[in-house]
């Protein structure tokens, strides 16, 4: 079983809501990721979303897009990346990661290649932002094939049809974008999001995460009251942003916004 | 038959040139995608849109452009005769417009009241203020701050036709990054907004439709050479940033075998020093960018690679995916023209003709003083003159050494 696959059981056992916070690999530089990855585990992460860094991140506002431009800066490459993924392996086993980014760093280093390397780094699932699953056919079953989980978008825009495709070909679980958007904007609105779960129930058995929006404690068990889980991104990166210059503080800022969160979902009525 | 006939049958219902093209995007947009796609395949053979569009070629950008003989030019480089197909006498000046009717009359059917555009040079970007002023629609143009420094007077042209331009500071400045906005934005503003994108690229259908919108340039060309010279070409000549007006104008000769085809793209400092935008004459690998795959200039960690052109409108790292299957079958031979020989061929023209050409189209033209004189004087070649060079006079004259 899948590590994603076992933790969202085991989330599933205990009535609890899973925590998904992601950064930025590399950023504000490489020697930081996986200790900020350690901080975020000890805060209550259940799944880790680690961004691949790039150059044209177009679906990301500006504070992810900055993230990507400190972490080029390094120069940061996959190959960087599952080093940093074998690094924390060496003492976490369980919690999953999932790879989020764009296509082309894929592409470039060729698809039988990536997964290979993924799947030996100790990496469990794969988000490819501008891959939707109409052109996943090649991709898909390669990834498959050494156990990685293709995570995909769903987004308010989706229509039923479309959700009944994305459905069928994800694993791991769904990706509720929360509004139409980029990354970082304005903040979510609960009864919409719920609204639009609904029917991806009758759908999927797949859990239902919800990103996009989501920045504090409330704003978090808003969304955890209908979703199986929930993703911070740019709540997270913008305090790495701010602290950019004191890299030594930010494990513990990122551990402060992270644990608000977990409080607050752990505080909603077993689901 | 012509051993090219399955081109024409291209992009495949989910928008693929052979490995090419597709809709690589986030899923918030598949669902503006698909409505669109919807809405023009309606459209398409639709005999009132068609008359509609028709019109608004002939009144109002004053199609159809002709087809002129540089004779003199001709003479002086000794070889084919070599013909100037003066889009640069369109209304706005350039191809780009014939584009942009086309997509704001489907904005217009779509009912959206805000439209959205990416500009490089400002051609298209002005194209796009300019139907947008016509048909009352709200108009936002994104430009990377270095082509706002660059082509002040077209970003002026906008402001005055009531567009408003935002400076692109993310990334590297120019065309792509304001593409990527461009792409936020759309996402942002999915529910009332229309994004008129100004070359063969971008996700399905883009590429067909901006095709399909310029292919008028080819058609006109086409019956053109055949009452001027009695015959088709012996081969045409267009520049290649995206690639649209190439497209438009090779797209209707693509069965026509014994037409060559010269695609040239920004040679930069040339495309052995790196400073270039010449993905296709320079073999990028394949890559992915701004919704298609194509050949995209990117360096080993898959990061989108810097260009360099004297031209911002060719300055792009990627190029239409059609162009990027017509390399792979040999449809089309795609070259690069360096800077140095780009500003040359401008002055050329200008002195020889009095045509002052767009930057852009004077890598045509470069290209066309190479070709011509390899082949014999009862030979004919059409050049695709995309713009005009009022644009561009700031940029030159710096290099001169003026500043106004």
């Amino acid at each position: 079983m899948n590590r994603i696959d076992r933790r969202f059981a085991e989330l599933k056992a205990q009535g609890r809501r899973a925590l998904i916070p992601y950064i930025t690999a590399g950023d504000p530089a490489p020697q930081y990721t996986v200790g900020f990855l350690h901080a975020l585990v000890a805060a209550g992460a259940d799944v880790l979303e680690l961004g691949v860094p790039f150059s044209d991140p177009m679906a990301d506002g500006p504070v992810i897009q900055k993230a990507c431009e400190r972490a080029l800066r390094h120069n940061v490459r996959l190959s960087q990346l599952f080093e940093m993924v074998r690094e924390f392996r060496q003492t976490d086993r369980d919690t999953p990661i999932v790879l989020m980014g764009y296509l082309n760093p894929v592409e470039r280093i060729g698809l039988e290649a990536f997964a290979d390397q993924a799947a030996d780094a100790g990496i469990d699932g794969v988000l490819t932002v501008d891959m939707p699953p109409e052109e996943a056919d090649e991709f898909g079953p390669i990834l498959k094939a050494r156990g990685l989980a293709s995570i995909f978008l769903v987004a308010p825009t989706t229509s039923r049809e479309r959700a009944a495709t994305i459905c069928a070909h994800g694993e791991g679980y769904l990706y509720y974008v929360a509004l139409k958007g980029v990354t970082g904007a304005a903040t979510l609105n609960a009864d919409d999001v719920a609204s639009h779960l609904a029917p991806l129930r009758g759908l999927t058995d797949l859990p239902l995460c919800v990103g996009f929006g989501i920045r504090d404690g409330a704003s978090a068990a808003e969304v955890g009251k209908v979703a199986d889980g929930v993703i911070v991104g740019s709540a997270l990166v913008g305090r790495i942003a701010e602290h950019a210059e004191h890299p030594e503080t930010i494990a513990g800022e990122l551990s402060a916004v992270l644990a608000e969160m977990r409080q607050a979902l752990d505080a909603l009525p077993p689901r | 038959m012509s051993k090219f006939s399955d081109l024409t049958r291209l992009p495949d219902t989910r928008g693929h040139f052979g490995p090419y093209g597709g809709r690589f995007v986030s899923e918030t947009l598949s669902f503006a995608l698909d409505e669109l796609e919807k809405t023009y395949l309606s459209l398409r053979d639709d005999p009132d849109f068609q008359a509609e569009f028709d019109y608004d070629l002939a009144h109002y950008v004053g199609r159809p452009s002709p087809l002129y003989h540089a004779e003199r030019w001709s003479k002086q480089l000794g070889g084919a005769q070599v013909w100037l197909k003066r889009e640069d006498l369109n209304h706005t000046g350039a191809h780009k417009v014939n584009n942009t009717i086309g997509q704001a009359l489907l904005a217009k059917m779509s009912g959206k009241p805000r439209v959205i555009a990416e500009t490089g040079a400002g051609q298209h970007g002005v194209a796009t203020a300019t139907v947008a002023a016509r048909l009352g629609l709200a108009c936002e143009v994104y430009m990377g701050a270095e082509d706002v420094e660059r082509q002040k007077l077209n970003v002026y042209r906008m402001r005055l036709l009531g567009a408003t331009v935002i400076p692109v500071t993310s990334g590297t400045r120019t065309l792509k990054d304001a593409m990527n906005e461009a792409l936020r934005d759309w996402v942002t503003n999915v529910d009332d907004t229309f994004y008129i994108i100004g070359t063969v690229a971008g996700p399905h259908p883009y590429p067909m439709l901006v095709r399909d919108f310029n292919a008028v340039v080819g058609r006109e060309a086409r019956r053109q050479s055949l009452e001027e010279f009695g015959k088709l070409p012996d081969a045409l000549i267009a520049c290649v940033g995206g690639g649209s007006n190439a497209m438009g104008l090779f797209y209707p000769f693509v069965e026509d075998d014994e037409v060559a085809m010269y695609g040239v793209e920004a040679g930069g400092d040339g495309v052995d020093t790196g400073r270039h935008a010449a993905p296709l004459a320079s073999n990028a690998p394949r890559g992915v960018l701004h919704g298609n795959r194509t050949y995209l200039m990117s360096d080993e960690g898959g990061q989108v690679s810097d260009t360099h052109s004297i031209s911002a409108g060719l300055d792009y790292p990627g190029v239409g995916p059609e162009h990027a299957l017509w390399k792979d079958v040999g449809r089309v031979n795609y070259v690069a023209a360096n800077d140095d020989a780009v500003l040359e061929a401008f002055r050329e023209l200008t002195r020889v003709e009095g045509i002052m050409p767009a930057l852009e189209s004077a890598h045509a033209l470069a290209h066309a003083k190479v070709l011509a004189p390899t082949m014999r004087p009862d030979q004919h070649i059409v050049v695709n003159l995309s713009g005009r060079g009022d644009k561009d006079i700031m940029t030159v004259a710096k290099i001169d050494g003026l500043e106004f």
